[in-house]
């Protein structure tokens, strides 16, 4: 098996969730297994996917591939695929990275599964672990076909650092003209306060249950106490109610604490594949029917500007006492 | 201006299985328009209506009672559909799907073609990178706010670091997020009205795609088996009444987290 992974890189390093399906690639029994690193002046971070199992780095260096849009992305791969003979490429799930691999599936007409939280070979053939169904059922997925596509949900995989060296491989490319039509004005810039909340060790976050935007300084003044960061729903990211930074769930931040607060939050999926990971996850909502009290250690069913502020207090006297 | 949008059906609500025997989504209940998908329409009626002009034409591909899901987005004012239906489309994977609904949009020409962010029985979002390739268009997704103007779209995209603002020419593929806006509700003179609008069904012979490249056939990806998941361990529930702080401090505690 020939496993090409591509790395998606932002501000000048190589994505960690890229470097995890790297970690994950290598250890398959008999896979010889290479990253490709697309952007332009990307030539030094490439090396570093050597430490992560990568023999091999093919590296595209391009203005055309400055911007993080996928259809250059597709045009680049699909040639290297072709070239060098891979017979299987992953990707670590990202707005992107789902976008070049579904191009990718169509120009090369190969079999493309999502959300893929785990990997075995079993017979010689490869086989996906996918939970579906808002995580109701797990399904095994096999490919059909000489070339495999895979996507792999953010945190299913760790980086594993086993020390190896890459060699760094330059190719060119080519690109379609259609590939080029689409052109980045404004590129986002991550704006970050505070720690972040993908290393921090207790996580209190907030949704649309807490009711207004103002009433976010609960979850704030609880975080402190706790010694914990704030995280955030989709929802309330787009209502404008806390920044995107705090972000946690499917186009957010995947964060795996010792100890999720959730505060107002439903708990849909796009949510849950962002925490589910936490150790611990505590909910708090006045709605008893909310997902999240599917999935979480202790579930409260309340109102929040009762609940919240005397935690907050015992908190602090517990600390205190 | 015509937009196309590309809509499914999707199993009703706590409905959704999965069909032990097949390992194909049980399509056998009652059927509904995928919620995301509607905000895909909301965008392509309201670029209409700020235009000025157009026409807003849906596309979906499934059983005959799809129907049912489009005559809802007929009813919040698109103005005809086409629905691809045939027994042989049956079990069609992402490949399978994208070769259909490119082959009916090369037959429509849509100056714009609107995804919405995802759906809600398979959780996959990647149609249109297939589609937009097969068509060998611009493609922007994830969109969260949309422009048209003098031939350009523009969109600004939630990824994993912030907000982008990426700008295409028509005809182009824009993916909708369910944030963008807030789909209306069909009015009355809506759902009346809706009956009567023209629906085309299309089969996969109509629109060209050789029976190898449809269904299972021209899947290239399998459901090998189904399993329960894993379970999280024993999850402890408190109804809200007074002490309720109390009792989440000796769980934290107990678990040595304060």
């Amino acid at each position: 098996m020939k496993v090409l992974v591509f790395l998606e890189h932002h501000e000048g390093s190589l994505e960690k969730r890229g470097l995890a399906v790297l970690s994950k690639a290598a250890s398959l029994d008999g896979a010889e297994v290479a990253g490709a690193v697309l952007g332009a002046g990307v030539g030094e971070i490439a090396g570093t996917a050597g430490r992560f199992g990568a023999r091999t780095v093919h590296v595209c260096d391009d203005p055309a591939l400055e911007a993080p849009l996928p259809q250059p992305r597709v045009d680049a791969l699909a040639a290297l695929v072709a070239e060098e003979g891979f017979d299987t490429v992953f990707f670590a799930q990202s707005v992107l990275a789902s976008d070049v691999a579904a191009g990718l599936a169509a120009r090369l007409e190969a079999g493309l599964n999502w959300d893929l939280t785990d990997l075995l070979v079993r017979d010689g053939a490869l086989v996906g672990k996918r939970p579906a169904l808002a995580d109701s059922v797990y399904v095994e997925v096999g490919w059909k076909g000489e070339r495999r596509l895979a996507l792999f949900r953010s945190g299913a995989f760790d980086p594993v650092e086993v020390g190896g060296q890459a060699q760094v491989e330059s190719f060119s490319g080519r690109f379609e003209d259609f590939s080029l039509q689409a052109t980045m004005v404004e590129q986002a810039h991550e704006e970050r306060s505070g720690p972040s909340i993908e290393d921090a060790e207790i996580v209190v976050a907030g949704g649309r249950g807490l009711g207004k935007p103002e009433n976010f300084s609960l979850v704030e003044e609880l975080a402190r106490e706790l010694g914990g960061a704030v995280g955030a729903t989709r929802a309330v990211v787009d209502a404008g109610w806390y920044p995107y930074s705090s972000q946690v769930g499917q186009t957010g931040k995947t964060v795996s604490p010792k100890l999720y607060v959730a505060c107002g939050i439903s708990g849909a999926i796009q949510h849950k594949v962002g925490m589910q990971n936490a150790n611990v996850i505590v909910a708090i909502n006045k709605d008893a029917n909310a997902p999240i009290f599917e999935y979480c250690d202790l579930g409260v069913v309340g109102d929040l500007n009762e609940i919240l502020p005397r935690l907050t207090e015992l908190v602090r006297q517990r600390k205190a006492g | 201006m015509r937009i196309a949008v590309c809509v499914k059906q999707v199993p009703e609500g706590a409905a959704k299985r999965i069909d032990p025997a097949t390992r194909r989504l049980d399509r056998a209940g009652e059927g509904a328009l995928n919620a995301y998908d509607a905000n895909a329409v909301e965008e392509a009626l309201r670029l209409k209506e700020s235009a000025g002009e157009g026409e807003v034409v849906l596309l979906t591909m499934g059983p005959a009672r799809a129907a049912d899901a489009i005559r809802k987005a007929l009813a919040m004012g698109a103005d005809r559909a086409i629905l691809v239906t045939d027994d042989a489309a049956a079990g069609s994977d992402l490949l399978a799907t994208s070769i259909a609904l490119a082959r009916a949009l090369e037959r429509e020409q849509p100056d714009l073609v609107l995804f919405g962010q995802q759906a809600a029985d398979s959780d996959g979002a990647v149609l249109w990178g297939a589609v937009a390739d097969r068509l060998r268009r611009p493609l922007i997704s994830q969109v969260a706010e949309l422009t048209l103007a003098d031939g350009v779209v523009t969109g600004k995209r939630q990824s994993e670091f912030g907000y982008d603002v990426i700008r295409a020419p028509l005809p182009a593929v824009v993916a909708v997020s369910d944030s963008i806006n807030e789909p209306r509700y069909p009015s009355l003179k809506g759902i009346m009205g809706a009956k009567k609008k023209p629906q085309e069904t299309l089969t996969l012979a109509d629109l060209g795609v050789e029976s190898d490249r449809a269904g299972e056939a021209g899947s290239r990806t399998e459901v090998l088996a189904l399993s329960e998941p894993p379970s999280r361990g024993e999850s402890r529930r408190i109804d809200g009444d007074g002490a309720a702080p109390e009792a989440i401090i000796a769980f934290l505690a107990e678990k040595r987290l304060v």
